[in-house]
């Protein structure tokens, strides 16, 4: 094979290709548009006649992160994807993920709603993702790609983040990413893991008692409040760690910026034409783009925003993320929002006027 | 250098697969390149349209509101996109169906008869290559050899003998589109 496989694809055979190649176990999915390459890419591959992957149509997104949860239990490297009311309909099996302590992928390949809503992309499963759409004290580590490379290289980081903490992670990605074709490398092939791997690296996993140690209990339910404490506070605890040392971001064009949008995902990339065509008619602009959306780099931004003029957040949704980052720089510096709604994505010109529009 | 296209005309027309064999040329010249479907149910029947960057530099927004050159096969592509291309830009259209032509001076306007050429020649099937053809007339977005090149990667091998047949059409393409302006 060739060292540097240089493809083109969309983001959603990416995802499909890369989970067979970082060694994922299993797949459990069921078809929404626009994520449903996912499992057409799977199925076409065949992964259980090469590296043994399962892969399963499940009878609905309710079974599918049962059998997620089911196959997280055992230490499996194990992953569904589905589109915005695919993962509503999830949300109960993901806070279940997150109080077991199971690491595990869940890739949003998101479209407008609310409800049914539409087929097109749409960024509104924000607040749903980073503030938790399930039940309870939790959080989601979520990546947010802006091409189709990322799509790929956010599959095994996803998975390792997974393992790492002990805690589900998210892909959030949206139509535009899911459905367009860019070039990607994608990742060399890693074996799955072996059981004697697993036993080692995972010994809370429920694989048998071989031997004397104590049976291994994965469960959410603790039914005396003092114990349940005690456990919400350690899960506390390793989410102020995750927030300590995972922040991922990339700063675009901010060295001499008076400035700043702040968008994630497929409306980064939109900044980054905005910010070429502002640039040209003299405004100084530049981006920070959140890679992790959780944990936040409100930090990041912080130190951004305090030399800058203002700060406009691109998203496509009714204005979610643009929370966190008044949250982040405490109201000091205006923070304005842009958005399109309902699956219609922002041209480059019309944020072009908004940005003109707080210069003047 | 980078070309910002879209291709617009009815579904079926073979609007998606020519952007993909475009982007997969640029791709085959070592290009960054970007194709993005308007993915919507509009697709059956009602228009198919696709937007393709081909580019020295990494490409930015997937979605644009102007373009370099604006490839239009229906009337209704014709009406939402001749607004929409770039000052000194290129539009290329198929007269078949087209009632109301382009009307902007301020453009490049080039007409292709490539349905009827194609209907003429029993080349049909290959349609957009004669297209794809115009276009790399007018503006060498890629060379002839990355489209064969690009065939013979993305055709299943049992298709291989049709694209001899995929040549032509680009080649005849080429002869047949004219400038109105």
């Amino acid at each position: 094979m060739a060292e540097k496989e240089i493809t083109l694809m969309k983001g959603n055979e990416a995802i499909a290709h890369a989970a067979i190649r970082c060694g994922c176990d299993g797949y459990f999915g069921y078809p929404i548009t626009p994520q449903s390459e996912v499992l057409e890419t799977l199925a076409e591959q065949k992964p259980w006649e090469t590296t043994g992957m399962v892969v399963v149509q499940a009878e609905s997104e309710v079974s599918s992160i049962n059998m997620v949860y089911g196959g997280a239990c055992t230490g499996k490297r194990v992953m569904t994807s589905s589109s915005s009311p695919g993962v509503s309909l999830m949300q109960e099996g993901i806070s279940y993920l997150a109080g077991a302590e199971l690491p595990a992928l869940v890739v949003n390949v998101s479209r407008g709603g609310p409800g049914l809503g539409t087929i097109q992309p749409s960024q509104a499963d924000y607040f749903q993702t980073v503030k938790g759409g399930g039940h309870g004290d939790y959080r989601l580590i979520t990546l947010a790609p802006a091409s189709v490379q990322e799509m790929a290289d956010f599959v095994d980081l996803a998975f390792e983040l997974a393992f790492r903490y002990r805690n589900p992670a998210m892909i959030l990605s949206d139509g535009a990413i899911g459905q367009m074709m860019e070039k990607v490398v994608l990742p060399p092939f890693k074996p799955r893991r072996s059981e004697e791997q697993i036993a080692s690296e995972c010994p809370w996993a429920t694989i048998g008692r071989k031997g004397g140690r104590k049976p291994n209990i994965i469960t959410s339910l603790e039914l005396r409040s003092e114990e349940m404490e005690i456990i919400n506070l350690r899960i506390q605890a390793k989410y102020r760690e995750i927030e300590k040392k995972e922040v991922r971001f990339e700063e675009y064009m901010t060295d001499d910026a008076e400035y700043l949008i702040v968008a994630f995902g497929s409306a980064a990339r939109i900044s980054k034409k905005v910010i070429s065509i502002a640039r040209e008619q003299g405004i100084k602009v530049g981006l920070l783009r959140p890679i992790t959306l959780w944990p936040f780099p409100s930090a990041k931004i912080a130190e951004l925003g305090s030399r800058m003029k203002g700060i406009l957040t691109l998203e496509i949704n009714a204005g979610q993320m643009v929370e966190d980052v008044r949250l982040a720089v405490e109201c000091k510096v205006p923070v304005q929002y842009f958005g399109r709604l309902g699956g219609i994505i922002p041209e480059p010109e019309e944020v072009v006027e908004v940005l003109k529009k707080m210069v003047k | 250098m980078t070309h910002e296209i879209i291709i617009s005309g009815f579904g079926g027309q073979g609007v998606l697969s020519m952007g993909k064999i475009l982007a997969y040329s640029g791709l085959m010249e070592g290009k960054e390149v970007t194709w993005m479907p308007a993915y919507g149910p509009e697709q059956r029947g009602g228009t198919a349209n696709v937007t393709v960057i081909v580019s020295d530099e990494p490409v930015s927004s997937p979605i644009l509101s102007s373009y370099d050159v604006a490839i239009i096969l229906n009337q209704p592509s014709l009406d939402k996109f001749e607004p929409k291309v770039k000052k000194g830009g290129i539009l290329i259209y198929d007269g078949n169906g087209i009632n109301v032509p382009p009307q902007r001076k301020d453009i490049n306007v080039y007409r292709i008869d490539a349905m009827d050429t194609a209907a003429k020649l029993n080349m049909i099937k290959v349609f957009n290559m004669m297209i794809l053809g115009g276009l790399m007339k007018v503006r060498p977005v890629v060379t002839i050899e990355s489209v064969l090149k690009a065939l013979r990667k993305t055709l299943p091998e049992r298709h291989h003998h049709l694209i001899p047949m995929n040549e032509e059409a680009i080649r005849k393409g080429m002869e047949i589109i004219v400038k109105e302006n």
